[in-house]
């Protein structure tokens, strides 16, 4: 058994590649080795910008011999055929064993594949894992013909055991393995040996280097902690620049740095995004003000000076980002004060889309349908006209061109300094959400009068022009418009029914289409929420099933009563009345839809049935008119008994003419009374 | 190293660095162009087989960030220095961070960093892989190994290094607006800033820039260097004068360089609309392909 340690040294990585590199390293080397029969018992993987790690513990020596046995011609076969044979096998008319098989003595070769040392099978594993490395973007250099994601600059690939290390003998483009690696860029930039995984991990650790992405990122966020709590600030959380930082740096050193106080009254999240996304900085909030007043960077290095001139440089570099943010802001709040028309003006000449005009045509088609919507969604229809007309302005400012993940969020302080209501404020942020199947959907009606209409504008807009999404593509994002759409209209309770109302006339045929795809919109969304696939089409089928709200009462009504033994048992009822009934009309060629009468009732059961449909009529039509489908489908349900008690007792096809056709006739009434409730044709099981 | 004193010290002691590592140091390229890049001795000497080492200093021009001479760090001309390797050394890394050492950045002090960028240019049919490179969080260079020119593979690959001078100049120097820079040494008989030579030009470029070019002259002479370069490459290879082998990849080229130049100040004049740009942006890249086409044919790309 030996452990084997590879290390792909080479020019920085970027930081989002370095994860799915080192998995993609694991797989294609454990992957080959163990299909050329070595196995081995752990295998883990390391990542910095400058190297991927990988290490496997308790490898084979050597793949296992294998025998292989092979069936040759018959003796006295022409000697051509023999001779084919022993080419083929590799071995010599000595070796052939004569057996006898059914047909007669035949010629048999035994065989033997030796074993392959580990070093062998590794080298050649790790030099098409080299050559065919999947990364998603990579590059040549120099001369050579080799890809990888930046210059490759060494391989180190070693096998160890408790007795001795040797290196790997493998050459990839004049790369040569060996058991050399270096330290830090700057702080201990020698090359140096290393003995083994464990060797190779203390001394990085010496070098400067901390080769575990966790451990980085711990470090980062407990010194940058460590050092606001001392203050009394805190630092804001962010996951993803977290991953994104300890990513470009192999020593992390945490430094805290000062916002100059002319930037404090930018809105926080402009300062936290400037520094975030061209500086890659924490931002540290002081809980006492509830602003941003700080911020973290963390460097790669261990300065003579205690990092004093690296922070004084990301400083004034900070300050000169935000003196352009300051800039912008003041411009901005200068157009904002006197109403923004000329924004709203500008976007006359911005394309939306070369078939559906300019974003100012947009806006004016999403003010009328706001204003359209909002009685039923209890907004004030001027409001929500005159939100929608303000609510994307903020396109033309000079923050959002700057920063375009800040749309909303400007056209919120913006609208508030132009001196408009609270509620159209909220609106300019709000009506871009919900974003996702888990953002937040809004509430406030001015918000969701504008949050739909964008959307509905968006969807029928691009349906008119036939630019739907295909497969995985979905470039105007119609989908998630969809699935906001639905989310708005269910997470606050609105009866909108969307044939009615939200498809305009001249949608035409696509109207149906359009509906067809918010359907399927809904089924995903149901059926992530625990509602059969076969319940939503069996509500789908009935009348007013554009209206969401209603048409997801019904479903879950109808998958509560499935739920039941009752219900469940219904269903089989319910099918085999249909199926008998179905064949009955197909065979006579006519519809037995009419006329079921209990004075030609002959059995009990009968008799009880027609009482039982009688009752949960009574029931059922209220309930129904009143959209109360719990109660509807609870005395659908109560039927169950009496159609199984009837199948029992009473055989359909009787021999009296008359009975028949009464009996198929009762049969109708249980489809009619429970297809009242929803088609449960579509029900499986 | 001792810190710098001026712009042209840097300037120089950039020069004498990337002479002693072997580079033939060219001049400015005659021409306005964008950037660096767009000196025939990066963009074409980047294609083929030949070998190259290059490094110049190139006025650039980028018309819309003209700001009357009055914002901190953006100019309408400005300087960048270029550094082309063909085939890139392995160690061009380390030969980078020997220049930083060379204008004055003390490694033990700093905080220099390689972050992920993918260059692209789209007037020129180019990308490389690379990164900028950040001295405590400002972006002091642009590194990149060019994948393609004009459309052409690039074999062997080079290595390209770009400096924004102003804005290294600015950190090396410790001064918070460009115009405040010393050019010379500050301590020289006649000292002169970068604001004494450029603050009065930025204002006249500016102004003339963004609303007094004559937009209709310059639509005449875009469309003039197209047809032109176009005509030039549309000759016979042999001259017929000459009775040689003659492709004018170079002055077709330099038209080329003029219609990317007559784009930006159209764009600066603010004619050009968001639709209409990616198609001028087409007609130049069409024609830096040809002209790429053109040179790899030739003996200074290495083909016989």
């Amino acid at each position: 058994m030996a452990d084997l340690l590879i290390e792909l040294f080479s020019e920085e990585i970027p930081a989002g590649l370095q994860a799915p590199a080192a998995e993609n390293l694991k797989k294609l080397l454990t992957n080959g080795m163990v299909e050329a029969g070595l196995t081995y018992a752990t295998a883990s993987t390391f990542h910095t910008a400058r190297r991927l790690t990988l290490v496997v513990e308790d490898l084979l020596d050597a793949s296992p011999t294998v025998q292989e046995e092979r069936k040759g011609p018959k003796v006295g076969a022409p000697e051509q055929a023999i001779n084919g044979f022993l080419r083929g096998a590799g071995l010599s008319m000595d070796d052939l064993e004569v057996r006898n098989d059914k047909k007669g003595q035949v010629y048999f070769a035994k065989i033997t594949k030796p074993g392959r040392p580990a070093s062998e099978i590794v080298a050649e594993v790790l030099e098409t894992t080299i050559r065919n490395f999947p990364w998603p973007k990579s590059m040549r250099w120099g001369s050579g013909s080799l890809r990888w994601v930046r210059p490759l600059q060494s391989v180190l690939c070693i096998l160890s055991n408790e007795a001795e290390v040797s290196i790997v003998p493998l050459e990839v483009d004049g790369f040569k393995a060996g058991n050399q690696t270096r330290g830090h860029r700057f702080m201990a930039p020698d090359a140096f040996a290393v003995s083994g995984f464990d060797d190779y991990d203390t001394k990085l650790k010496r070098a400067k280097v901390i080769l575990r992405t966790e451990e980085r990122q711990a470090a980062i966020w407990q010194d940058a902690q460590t050092q606001a709590f001392a203050l009394g600030y805190s630092v804001v959380e962010d996951a993803g620049l977290l991953a994104e930082v300890a990513g470009l740096v192999e020593w992390p050193v945490v430094l805290m740095g000062q916002i100059d106080e002319e930037f404090l009254d930018l809105p926080p999240e402009v300062l936290k995004t400037s520094m975030k996304e061209h500086q890659k900085f924490f931002s540290v909030a002081n809980p006492k003000t509830g602003r941003i007043e700080r911020f973290v960077t963390v460097a790669n290095i261990e300065a003579a000076d205690q990092g004093t001139t690296i922070l004084k440089g990301n400083q004034k570099v900070l300050a000169a980002r935000l003196a352009d943010a300051k800039f912008f802001w003041e411009n901005d709040l200068r157009e904002a004060k006197v109403g923004m028309g000329a924004w709203q003006a500008a976007l006359e000449n911005v394309t939306f889309h070369n078939k559906l005009g300019s974003q100012a045509a947009r806006i004016k088609r999403i003010a009328a349908l706001a204003r359209d919507l909002a009685p039923m969604v209890g907004a004030d229809p001027d409001m929500a006209e005159q939100a929608a007309l303000v609510a994307k302005a903020d396109l033309s400012s000079e923050m959002v061109y700057e920063f375009p993940e800040l749309q909303g969020l400007m056209g919120r302080y913006y609208a508030a300094k132009a001196g408009m209501s609270a509620e159209i404020a909220a609106a300019c942020e709000a009506h871009y959400s919900p974003l996702g199947p888990s953002d937040d959907v809004p509430t406030a009606p001015v918000s969701v009068a504008v949050a739909l209409a964008d959307k509905l504008d968006t969807l029928t807009g691009f349906w008119a022009i036939n630019e739907k999404p295909t497969g995985s593509k979905d470039p105007f994002a119609l989908r998630r418009a969809a699935l906001g759409v639905i989310r708005l209209i269910l997470d606050n309770h609105l009866t909108l029914p969307l044939a009615d109302r939200l498809i305009p006339a001249d949608a035409g045929a696509g109207a149906a289409d359009l509906l067809g795809f918010f359907q399927d919109r809904l089924k995903t969304y149901l059926r992530d929420r625990g509602i059969r696939h076969d319940v939503i089409d069996a509500c789908i089928a009935m009348p007013q099933s554009d209206d969401l709200a209603l048409l997801i009462k019904r479903a879950e009504a109808l998958q509560g009563t499935l739920t039941t033994d009752d219900g469940e048992n219904l269903i089989q009822g319910f099918k085999r009345a249909n199926n008998i009934l179905s064949q009955a009309e197909a065979q006579d060629g006519v519809e037995y839809s009419f006329g079921a009468d209990p004075k030609f009732a002959e059995n009990e059961a009968e008799k009880v049935l027609f009482a039982a449909l009688d009752a949960a009529d009574k029931k059922i039509q209220p309930a129904m008119a009143t959209q109360n489908f719990a109660t509807a489908m609870a005395a659908m349900a109560t039927l169950r008994g009496p159609i199984d008690a009837f199948f029992e007792a009473v055989k359909i096809n009787a021999d009296s003419a008359l009975v028949r056709r009464n009996r198929l006739n009762l049969l109708s009434r249980i489809r009619t009374t429970c297809l009242s409730v929803a088609d449960l044709t579509k029900v499986e099981g | 190293m001792s810190t710098p004193k001026s712009f042209q010290e840097i300037i120089l002691r950039l020069q004498t660095y990337w002479a002693e590592q072997g580079c033939a140091i060219l001049q400015p390229y005659d021409m306005e162009v964008g950037a660096g890049t767009f000196h025939p001795a990066t963009t074409l000497r980047a294609l083929g087989s030949k070998p190259w080492a290059a490094a110049y200093v190139q006025p650039s021009r980028r018309p819309t960030d003209g700001r009357y001479g009055e914002n901190p760090n953006r100019l309408q001309h400005y300087y960048q220095y270029q550094v082309l390797i063909k085939p890139s050394p392995p160690n061009l890394q380390e030969l980078y961070l020997g220049s930083l050492k060379a204008i004055g950045i003390d490694m033990a002090l700093h905080d220099i960093r390689f972050v992920e960028d993918d260059w692209e240019s789209p007037t020129l049919g180019a990308w490389g892989l690379g990164w900028e490179v950040w001295c405590d969080g400002m972006e002091v260079s642009q590194f990149t190994y060019f994948q393609q020119v004009g459309g052409h593979d690039c074999h062997p690959i080079s290595g390209e290094l770009t400096y924004g001078l102003e804005r290294l100049a600015m950190y090396v120097l410790g001064v918070d607006h460009v115009m405040n820079m010393p050019f010379n040494d500050p301590s020289a008989p006649i000292a002169l800033t970068y604001g004494d030579i450029f603050r009065q030009t930025e204002e006249e470029y500016a102004r003339w820039n963004f609303d007094v070019a004559n937009t209709e002259v310059l639509l005449r002479q875009f469309e003039e260097a197209e047809a032109e370069c176009e005509t030039i490459l549309a000759q016979e290879a042999v001259d017929p004068k000459t009775g040689k082998r003659i492709i004018m990849a170079h002055p077709a080229y330099d038209q080329c360089i003029k219609a990317s130049h007559m784009f930006n100040l159209l764009d600066a004049r603010g004619v050009i609309s968001v639709t209409e740009r990616q198609a001028y942006i087409g007609r130049v890249r069409s024609l830096a392909t040809k002209c790429a086409d053109a040179f790899v044919q030739t003996s200074a790309a290495g083909a016989a």
